[in-house]
């Protein structure tokens, strides 16, 4: 390890430890004495974020593993029992969702930034190739981990991913047989994703020792490019680097907080809040964002094989750099030439993420083939090219000399250019549903925004439609009578939650002879589903099957385009289940001239495709209020869609609580290390 | 780590009754995980499948060879898109054959690739008559 062993401690337990085992000289010499550019931009400190969320992805994932059932059949609900039952299991939940997305943020912005700053040149090769493992494994692991909620889209990204394998040849079908465990996938599949998902995070972690001692070995690099020469050119580790260390991670905690606390599903999928169905594809497989712009390169290829290499090769190529760019010069700052290229190709990167999540038809298709030429175009001709040809701008003498020259670069448009990178690939994996129906008109919903509240008296009222209409062909599944008596739902008292609940016949046994028998509902029971089992619906129904209703608020979605999807991030809309409930049901309308529905369907405005099995289910009227509410079918639309969107998320009240009192502490902690920061480093600059 | 004794059990051969599926109409039966198509073709789409120029198809084959001799009226096919396995809708497309809403893949009437990104036919299973309105799949 590098950095002066000059640890000596007086405390006689710590030297009884040292002399043992030296783990605080090692602590000492790497954290705390080491010798840090003192050069180094904010920029350096996503390495530190990674490993914050590397900590915080395994501790949240081992609790989360504690209430998981990696059962096909169980898995759906073991997660949506967590979000509701477990003590802060939602915001459990939050974290390693968001984590995730967050984990990937950082790594793409920490690679970029050694992309840009040269940081993969000599002596720093190992380095960057454990970083280049490093992001498989995460590759590996965040596609595993996707599956483990057993959702639609888990599936059919499964499906579609795992059967990318077989393009191989010769050993392909075996390599896809002995992922699936199975024909298909299935539970077996599920089962080793899930074993393996807990697995490979340890690796990570084992990497990423070698990694930081690799870094150790050579020092870190810094935005000059220039390499330390003096003890003038470096501060110690502690305090300057760890309290900017700090500051950065305290930005970064307050961006991650608004994904957990009130944007939690921006980055998903809605479709993943339908359980999975082998028998159903969704119309529109998209993986998760991170993932985007090597889906776009996969795409772009229309031979199997071919497209998979690619894909592959397009990760693969990175690990090459340091011998597809020998350029002597490290940073860009002072490559004219190659700093402008190299936004081209963060731009490059961006627009294959934004197509990745489009329908590979007509202007897309041929947009994602020019630009994976772009992609391969910049690592394997433009970086050689430029090493050979490139005059670079003079360096300055030493890093001392750096800090003492005139800052001020352009930061502003670097912002500008994540924030809209940020955005349009975000939103773009929302945008995947492009259809050509009508949207849903935006209501006004007294639980939108960070101090939203459910309307207790909507509540009620939904819960009385429910019980007296919607009961007899939907399911509701994953509430229970005692959910109605719970903090931040319709506001019933324990008592009337019981009375409720007695009033239902719930089947229980076997009895000592071996029958079932009915009894009255408990609280701790789950509101009963009218059929028995899917093949019974279906005969009632007309061949169609009422889906459950406990998620139907999440499940559904529908786009936004741009730019109102980058508007909707800081405005935090996320109505669009509510907005698409109450739509369907004041959609009926008469069929206009010259559609044809297929027989047994109805004529809905805004359900896609426009023709619908269920029939109007409520018309005005039909339910009476206690409360002397208008029996319109536009207040039944309201107050169902508003109890639906508590059923689907009983939480939300709690979340946006929470979240209000970690914003105030996230920026009065941020603005405290911003200060110290300053104060710590004032004889450095 | 391959499938283990209980999997390849489940996997072991079904029968399906043919009789209560009428003209025109198509059932899906699931089979090793993987849902199957069982069509029972009308004479139109016999003749419209049989009328193709075999050499233009993308992934060339006879629509006898995709049918047992003597039941052509029987289509059985894995509903599983060659192209990156999504569900294909039956009864949909230009060739009222399969239509697949992932990528726009559509097959005819007899199972095979005609226009889309999918490289080969619909996969026919290995099945059998064990009579004139019994298949045994697998």
């Amino acid at each position: 390890m590098s950095g002066p062993s000059d640890f000596q401690p007086t405390n006689p337990v710590i030297k009884w430890i040292e002399r043992r085992l030296p783990i605080f000289g090692l602590v000492h010499s790497s954290f705390v004495a080491y010798p840090t550019p003192r050069n180094l931009n904010y920029w350096w400190t996503f390495g530190a974020i990674l490993s914050l969320m590397l900590g915080v992805q395994i501790l949240t994932g081992i609790i989360l593993a504690m209430h998981y059932t990696p059962n096909a059949d169980l898995a759906f609900r073991s997660v949506e029992l967590l979000v509701r039952d477990v003590n802060y299991g939602w915001l459990l939940r939050n974290m390693h969702a968001a984590g995730a997305s967050m984990f990937f943020f950082a790594v793409y912005i920490h690679m970029f930034r050694g992309l840009y700053y040269g940081s993969y040149k000599e002596p720093r090769e190992v380095l960057w190739i454990l970083g280049v493992i490093i992001y498989l494994l995460m590759m590996a692991t965040g596609f595993m981990g996707y599956v483990l909620p057993w959702g639609q889209m888990s599936f059919w990204g499964a499906t579609v991913i795992t059967n990318l394998f077989s393009a191989i040849p010769y050993v392909g079908d075996s390599i896809v047989t002995l992922l699936w465990g199975g024909y298909s996938v299935g539970n077996p599949t599920l089962n080793r994703f899930f074993s393996l998902h807990y697995l490979l995070p340890f690796l990570i972690a084992g990497v990423v020792v070698l990694h930081v001692w690799a870094l150790h070995v050579a020092g870190q690099n810094n935005p000059a490019g220039v390499e330390v020469k003096t003890e003038k050119d470096t501060v110690a580790f502690t305090p300057y680097a760890t309290i900017k260390d700090m500051f950065g991670v305290s930005c970064f905690l307050i961006f991650y907080a608004w994904f957990i606390f009130y944007m939690p599903n921006y980055l998903g999928d809605a479709d993943n809040y339908i359980p999975a169905n082998p028998g159903v594809t969704p119309a529109h497989i998209v993986p998760e964002w991170y993932y985007l712009p090597f889906y776009a390169i996969l795409r772009s290829i229309p031979n199997k094989l071919a497209g998979v290499i690619a894909m592959f090769s397009a990760i693969v190529v990175l690990a090459f750099l340091p011998w597809l760019d020998s350029a002597k010069t490290r940073s860009s700052k002072y490559r004219p030439l190659a700093k402008q290229f190299f936004w081209i190709f963060v731009v490059v990167c961006v627009l294959l993420g934004y197509l990745g999540a489009q329908p590979p038809e007509g202007i897309y298709v041929i947009a994602g083939r020019i630009l994976t030429v772009c992609y391969f175009a910049y690592f394997l001709i433009l970086l050689p090219l430029l090493s050979r040809i490139e005059t670079p701008r003079l360096l300055p003498n030493s890093i001392a000399d750096d800090v003492l020259a005139k800052y001020g670069k352009k930061v502003a448009s670097i912002v500008v250019a994540f924030v809209v990178a940020g955005g349009l690939i975000a939103g773009s994996a929302q945008n995947a549903r492009a259809d050509e129906e009508v949207t849903p008109p935006s209501q006004s919903w007294s639980f939108s925004g960070p101090f939203g509240k459910y309307d207790r008296g909507s509540l009620q009222r939904g819960l009385k439609i429910y019980k007296e209409v919607c009961s007899n062909c939907h399911g509701l599944s994953y509430i229970a009578f005692r959910n109605l008596a719970d903090v931040g739902g319709p506001g019933y008292s324990v008592a009337q939650a019981a009375a409720f609940a007695s009033d239902y016949k719930i089947k229980d046994g076997p009895n000592d002879s071996g029958d079932m028998f009915d009894r009255p509902g408990r609280p701790a029971d789950y509101f009963p589903s009218p059929f028995p089992n899917e093949q019974a619906a279906r005969a009632a129904n007309g061949g169609g099957l009422p889906p459950d209703l406990s998620l139907i608020a999440k499940a559904r979605s529908y786009e936004r385009g741009f730019p109102k999807f980058i508007f909707d991030f800081f405005t935090q809309f996320q109505e669009q289940g509510p907005n698409y409930v109450s739509a369907i049901l004041q959609g009926y309308e008469k069929k206009p001239a010259g559609v044809s529905l297929p027989e047994g369907t109805y004529y809905n405005k805004y359900f896609p495709g426009h023709a619908i099995k269920m029939p109007q289910p409520l018309t005005n009227g039909q339910v009476t209020f206690d409360d002397g509410s208008p029996a319109t079918l536009p207040q039944y639309a309201h107050d169902i869609a508003t109890f639906l969107m508590w059923a689907a998320e009983p939480q939300m009240e709690a979340r946006k609580h929470l979240g209000l009192q970690v914003f105030v502490f996230l920026i009065l902690f941020a603005g405290l290390m911003y200060f110290t920061k300053k104060k710590v480093w004032a004889d450095a600059h | 780590m391959n499938p283990d004794a209980s999997t390849i059990a489940a996997g072991a051969p079904i029968e399906v009754d043919l009789a209560p599926i009428a003209e025109g109409q198509d059932i899906k039966v699931f089979w090793r995980g993987k849902p199957i198509y069982i069509s029972h073709r009308t004479k139109k789409q016999i003749d419209e499948a049989r009328s193709v120029p075999v050499s233009s198809l993308p992934d060339p084959a006879t629509d006898q060879s995709r049918v047992k001799e003597g039941h052509d009226q029987w289509l059985v096919v894995i509903g599983i898109c060659t192209h990156l396995g999504c569900i294909p809708i039956a009864h949909e497309g230009n060739y009222d054959g399969f239509f697949c809403p992932c990528h726009g893949s559509q097959y005819d009437s007899s199972g095979r690739i005609r226009q889309g990104p999918a490289p080969a036919n619909l996969p026919v299973p290995p099945y059998q008559f064990v009579s004139d309105n019994k298949i045994q799949i697998g």
